[in-house]
């Protein structure tokens, strides 16, 4: 009787859902978490980024599936030749969205632009101490020290003065943070006493219009009819909280999702299998590496550091750690960065060599620590497991590694401090620029005590290559500088580069037209679904 | 009964405080600080983090920030959330009715069936049924929540395709929140067949969050009804000719049901507990979720606010409690 009841209910509740569903063509996405707000000059995680995806363009934008950059806001720029002017065309006849109180009087101009900016840049701002007011990533990447000048020369035309020639600068303005908000909204919730709704109630120029949120539960955008680009194949866009990973799998297959993030990597091979599931797969922009610290003997020694990049087992760790969401690391960017260096040969695993190398550098009977880090992350699922298979490889060559972990800020702080002999470490890029993992993590400047250069390695033709290459905005240029500074870092061997994990995006045979974006954010623009 | 009721408010008052102090410096001893925490690999200038704390009120004393903060409490202000910067109090009544809603569905659930249950084997002791109840009840009181949910969800909304996976709603539906109850919302809406809808999302949760609860209740219930039953005055009953279901029913449950009183008033603690893990499986979008993800955030506000609503939850809960058993059982009502 019960189990009739049940089945009852369910068919009651099915066709109620197909007649309603009929209505607007929806696409789910099951996202893993909520987001801290809607701004994403504010937010600093990549699922808050998410939700402002769909909402906002920016001056420069990412070719999807790629990080190359392409016109938004911006039609068209021009850089002078010292590098250091950049003028902006912006697009005509943009409208930001109408919703519920909010309805523009006129299109996108400069002047959104420079609000949109001014709000991170200047203190005085109105807006500067709004939702705390802190703009990580604007700070993260240099931004205030870079702009000397942003001004209007006509509605359509920006003019920003840099402070020094920056190549990266463009690629910058396609990352999150840049998201262009309408200033005109803006003054209305400042006027209105509300300002804080900016935030929590975002107004841009995007494909889909925000709807509606319910913490942890869902968020609601309806496709914006008056997109620049042209309507959105579906009508409706619903993220659909769903934070553990074994409910989101089982709502993809029973179908209450058509597009999930994040599964676990062991049940990769069952999702392939299923009939009315795709999973589509791409290297993530990042890499998890061993750092040796080059200030700590023996780790000064060239040879060592060769050696116990030989030492190491990578296959082992991708099989027993990323479970086959991996692919081996030889360089310290990703191979969906341009200027991957694909000709570098990397380090066999070879301990034989390795032991001998060591006794030609007078090592023997090391005592060295290896840390881990106390946390999984996306380019390490388990640093612990990795630790223990590194243990093991290392006592091989006759080197006794004790294994250490913090609490994850203070196992990031010492690791910069740079207490540790051996330290594993990762890393997501932002913009998807070399300069973004070399000049970040490799350079002279952070080696300094504190600084993101972990293995306080600095080597001075390296930094001199990649400080070069930042100048010069000519794509081919770059890429030959980056590529020898590549060929620098293999022979040093600061890191034993391990890994780089792979992204999968499993989903209903029905999406259609959805690209892995390498750097991590979910797009959802141009993807439709069939009924 | 007033000194009664003075008393027990009486000795709320230090264990509030007790639990105010408790979690504002648990949660602080925890390594690590919301700056430090969102970072990331990136790192942050010492200058920095320390005008981000400044920001924060959290560079200032421990005592001072703890009189500042028990001072917002006694005005009703819990603070805002460094994550969202949204008023702690508005992120709870946001996240609440979920809660309540599916407690309120498992308690019904645990009762309803815990209570005739743990009757019925008490009235037919050592038969097979009473070994059943017995058996059934151990094994739902040691089933680790987690695993017993996704473990429901695995034969029934997966293989069976018979009850939704996750949520309270499905996707296809669009309900205005009003109460933030989803039974009472959608029965409000215009959105035709969503209230069945909703009420078919309870179902898994329900049974999971209620599983413990019935377990306990039944048990108890059974051994209360046990020792009630062998009383002269049941004996007496019978004697005097009534029908054994007005013995069992009138004379022996009202006595047996103090101490099933009490479980019942203890369980409301246990489901807050489980209701952190049975929302976790079907992302029930309650406070328990969000309690976990203030720790992990350390987002100070927010957790002390969530634990500190919850506590005077139980507390009201139990001195409710302890009021029933006044109208239970009259000896309790006239002790002195």
């Amino acid at each position: 009787m019960k189990r009739r009841l049940l089945g009852a209910v369910a068919a009651a509740a099915l066709a109620f859902g197909f007649a309603n569903a009929a209505s607007a063509k929806t696409l789910v996405y099951c996202s893993e978490g909520s987001p801290e707000n809607f701004n994403p000059q504010i937010n600093t995680t990549g699922t808050s980024f998410d939700t402002a995806v769909p909402v906002f363009n920016k001056l420069v934008e990412f070719i999807p599936g790629t990080t190359e950059l392409q016109p938004g806001l911006a039609e068209s720029w021009e850089v002078s030749d010292d590098g250091l002017t950049y003028t902006f065309h912006l697009r005509q006849g943009v409208k930001f969205h109408a919703r519920g109180g909010f309805s523009p009087t006129r299109d996108f101009t400069a002047d959104d632009v420079i609000a949109t900016f001014n709000r991170m840049w200047k203190k005085d701002d109105p807006y500067h101490t709004v939702s705390g007011g802190a703009y990580d990533y604007f700070n993260d990447m240099g931004m205030p020290d870079l702009i000397s000048s942003m001004s209007k020369v006509d509605d359509h035309t920006l003019k920003v003065v840099l402070t020094k020639p920056e190549a990266p600068f463009i690629a910058n303005l396609a990352m999150d943070f840049a998201a262009i908000h309408s200033k005109e909204y803006m003054d209305a919730m400042l006027k209105a006493g509300t300002p804080e709704k900016v935030d929590q109630e975002p107004i841009g120029t995007g494909p889909f219009i925000w709807a509606n949120y319910r913490k942890d539960d869902r968020i609601i955008y309806n496709a914006n009819v008056n997109y620049f680009r042209g309507k959105q194949p579906i009508d409706r866009l619903v993220f659909s909280i769903t934070p553990d990973q074994a409910t989101r799998e089982a709502r993809l297959e029973a179908g209450e999702c058509d597009v999930i993030p994040y599964p676990n990597p062991a049940n990769v091979e069952r999702l392939k299998a299923n009939p009315e599931l795709q999973v589509l797969e791409q290297e993530g922009l990042n890499v998890g590496y061993l750092a040796m610290n080059v200030q700590k003997p023996p780790f000064d020694n060239v040879k060592v550091r060769q050696a116990i990049n030989m030492a190491i087992d990578k296959e082992a760790i991708l099989s027993a750690v990323y479970q086959g969401a991996g692919k081996a690391a030889k360089n310290p960017i990703p191979p969906t960065i341009w200027s991957y260096d694909e000709s570098v040969s990397a380090y066999p695993y070879d301990p034989e060599q390795a032991k001998a190398m060591l006794a030609e550098a007078g090592v023997t009977d090391l005592n060295a620590d290896l840390w881990y880090m106390p946390v999984q992350r996306p380019y390490n699922p388990d640093a612990k497991r990795m630790a223990e298979l590194m243990q093991a490889d290392l006592a091989k060559v006759g080197i006794n590694a004790e294994l250490k972990t913090f609490e994850w800020g203070e196992y990031r702080k010492r690791l910069q401090e740079g207490e540790h002999m051996m330290g594993m470490l990762g890393w997501t890029g932002d913009n998807g620029d070399p300069d973004n993992f070399m000049g970040v993590l490799l350079s002279c400047t952070s080696a300094r005590q504190g600084g993101q250069n972990i293995a306080k390695w600095c080597n001075e033709e390296f930094t001199k290559l990649i400080d070069q290459a930042k100048q010069i905005s000519d794509v081919e240029q770059r890429t030959e500088l980056y590529k020898q500074a590549q060929a620098i870092f293999h022979d040093e061997a600061p890191w034993v580069p391990v890994a780089h994990s792979v992204v999968h995006m499993p989903m209903s045979k029905k999406v259609k037209g959805y690209k892995v974006h390498p750097l991590g954010t979910h797009i959802f623009e141009g993807v439709d679904i069939e009924e | 009964m007033l000194r009664f009721l003075l008393t027990r408010i009486g000795l709320v008052i230090p264990t509030f405080l007790g639990i105010i102090l408790l979690t504002f410096v648990l949660i602080r001893l925890v390594p690590g600080d919301p700056v430090e925490v969102r970072v990331g690999e990136r790192g942050i200038s010492p200058e920095r983090h320390a005008q981000l704390l400044h920001d924060m009120g959290l560079d200032r004393p421990l005592y001072v920030q703890f009189f500042d903060y028990v001072g917002g409490v006694l005005q009703g202000d819990l603070g805002t959330s460094v994550v969202t910067q949204r008023p702690v109090m508005d992120e709870f009544l946001t996240l609440f009715p979920a809660t309540l809603e599916l407690a309120v569905f498992a308690m019904l659930f645990a009762v309803l069936i815990g209570l005739p249950a743990g009757v019925l084997a008490a009235v037919k002791r050592g038969s097979i049924y009473d070994h059943a109840v017995m058996g059934t009840s151990l094994t739902g009181y040691s089933m680790p929540i987690f695993w017993w949910g996704l473990l429901l969800i695995l034969l029934f909304s997966v293989t069976l395709d018979w009850t939704p996976v996750a949520k309270r709603l499905s996707d296809d539906y669009f309900v205005d929140e009003v109460t933030g109850f989803m039974l009472i919302d959608t029965l409000l809406s215009d959105e035709p067949g969503s209230f069945l809808n909703a009420l078919h999302h309870l179902v898994l949760p329900t049974i999971v969050l209620g599983t413990v609860p019935l377990a306990v209740i039944a048990r108890m219930t059974r051994s209360a009804m046990l020792e009630v039953l062998g009383e002269d005055y049941i004996r007496t009953a019978r004697a005097k000719g009534l029908s054994s279901l007005r013995v069992v029913a009138i004379h022996a449950l009202r006595n047996a049901l103090v101490p099933v009183v009490t479980v019942i008033g203890l369980q409301v603690g246990t489901l807050m507990g489980g209701a952190i893990l049975t929302e976790s499986v079907f992302s029930w979008p309650g406070i328990g979720k969000w309690l976990v993800e203030s720790i992990a955030r350390r987002d100070y506000p927010a957790l002390q606010g969530g634990v500190l609503v919850i506590a005077a939850l139980v507390m009201t809960i139990n001195l409710v409690v302890d009021l029933l058993y006044g109208l239970l059982n009259p000896r309790i009502r006239h002790r002195r």
